[in-house]
């Protein structure tokens, strides 16, 4: 690589990072969205693997009738409605493994009703 | 977090603040229950979790005959509880109206069997989450409310008519007027279906709002509440308030987050009816001190 092409490359991207460019990336990446149903007594997805300081979007639709979805130690939750989707967004700022549940009493087997959300480093 | 109390703790704790408990402890005697009581002190019994119309052999093959013997062991007390409170899921959950409310009704036909004609009622969210206790308060009555007796100030509250377990603006509200008119040392005895405290809100057992009852009982010196829920004895300090859960008279649950999913404990073949029983309470207003008996159901 010739050094006036390198230099070139170097303006180039000085000038990006200067027009805001690099943040606008990840801004246009947005947050993980993470798609769940819940029905008696399930989760679409009875775990879900996040990374820790990503932010996230959990998109929640019930197929049946309303539940809950609850992460007590996010302190974060959203009612599952059947025919509306839900956002329930946050920030996981620690790892492990945690878990959600219905928090929205649905029947006979609704304490059964729950998954875990593992955040990665 | 949830504080464990060990049995010695426990003994520390209940010698703090004029209040004793003793529940199945060693040393505990509960013939001391009626020795040299005074013309105010009294018992009473609260049962829990009767689940009325639950089927699963593999955790209660005798789910019908469970209460019958319940309520036979409480009128074969030699002395009989001034009264007896239910503190919720009273019947097992069913979406059908007409289910519940025949559950409902049987469940209350059985313990009209009772010697004891002094009743009072909670509900549970097995009882009322699914229709907002409409069906409950047609058979039992409200389910907030208080009343006194020789001393004590006892308080209803219900945490499960809202299908998240809120008490909500309203009860608070109520709650607070009907503390209003007591004085800082007057014991209360709150009872509620789930605990007042965080005890494991990833397994359900807590009340989202629980704090706004909490912090307006706080003033008061002797406060202890009664609960059912999490199928098992289980107490507890928040502060100087005590939170005593009682087990079921259905099937037991494990320890609070001791293992991956909450489930019902298998039946023992080997030890028919394990984890399920009752309480008595044995009540010294003057000396604002309770005594708690735990009595296990038994085979015969």
């Amino acid at each position: 690589m010739g050094s006036r092409y390198r230099a070139w490359i170097m303006a180039a991207a000085a000038f990006l990072a200067a027009a805001g460019v690099t943040a606008w990336s990840v801004m246009a990446s947005g947050p993980q969205v993470i798609k769940i149903t819940a029905k008696r007594y399930e989760f679409s997805r009875p775990e879900i693997t996040v990374k820790k300081g990503v932010p996230i979007v959990i998109e929640i639709t019930a197929l049946d009738r309303p539940h809950g979805f609850s992460l007590p130690d996010f302190d974060v939750r959203g009612d599952a409605m059947p025919g509306e989707t839900t956002r329930v967004v946050f920030t996981p700022d620690k790892a492990g493994t945690f878990d959600f549940l219905c928090d929205l009493f649905c029947g006979d087997l609704h304490g059964e009703m729950s998954g875990k959300l593992i955040v990665t480093e | 977090m949830v504080a464990k109390i060990t049995k010695r703790d426990f003994l520390k704790l209940a010698g703090m603040g004029g209040v004793v408990f003793a529940s199945g402890l060693p040393g505990f005697n509960a013939s001391a229950q009626t020795a040299g009581m005074a013309a105010d002190d009294f018992h009473f019994v609260q049962l829990t979790d009767l689940h009325w119309g639950f089927k699963g052999p593999m955790v209660n093959p005798d789910a019908e005959g469970t209460l019958p013997k319940a309520i036979a062991a409480v009128n074969a007390l030699a002395d009989q509880p001034d009264f007896i409170m239910f503190t919720g899921d009273i019947t097992h959950t069913t979406d059908d109206p007409k289910e519940r409310r025949a559950r409902l009704a049987k469940a209350k036909e059985i313990i009209g069997g009772l010697k004891v004609k002094k009743l009072y009622f909670l509900n549970g969210e097995h009882d009322a989450a699914i229709d907002k206790g409409e069906a409950f308060k047609k058979i039992f009555g409200e389910s907030t409310y208080s009343f006194d007796h020789k001393g004590v100030h006892f308080i209803a509250l219900d945490n499960c008519s809202d299908p998240k377990a809120f008490l909500g603006e309203a009860q608070i509200s109520w709650l607070a007027a009907d503390l209003k008119k007591l004085k800082a040392d007057q014991p209360i005895v709150v009872f509620t279906h789930r605990p007042l405290f965080d005890l494991a809100p990833t397994w359900d057992w807590a009340t989202p709002d629980a704090k706004n009852a909490l912090d307006l009982l706080m003033p008061f010196k002797h406060v202890s509440v009664f609960y059912g829920h999490i199928h098992q004895e289980h107490h507890h300090k928040t502060g100087h308030i005590a939170h005593h859960a009682a087990q079921s008279l259905i099937f037991p649950l494990p320890v609070a987050l001791s293992q991956p999913k909450k489930g019902p404990i298998p039946w023992d073949e080997a030890a028919p009816y394990k984890g399920l029983g009752f309480r008595s309470v044995a009540a010294r207003p003057k000396q604002v001190e309770f005594k708690l008996t735990e009595h296990p159901m038994k085979k015969a």
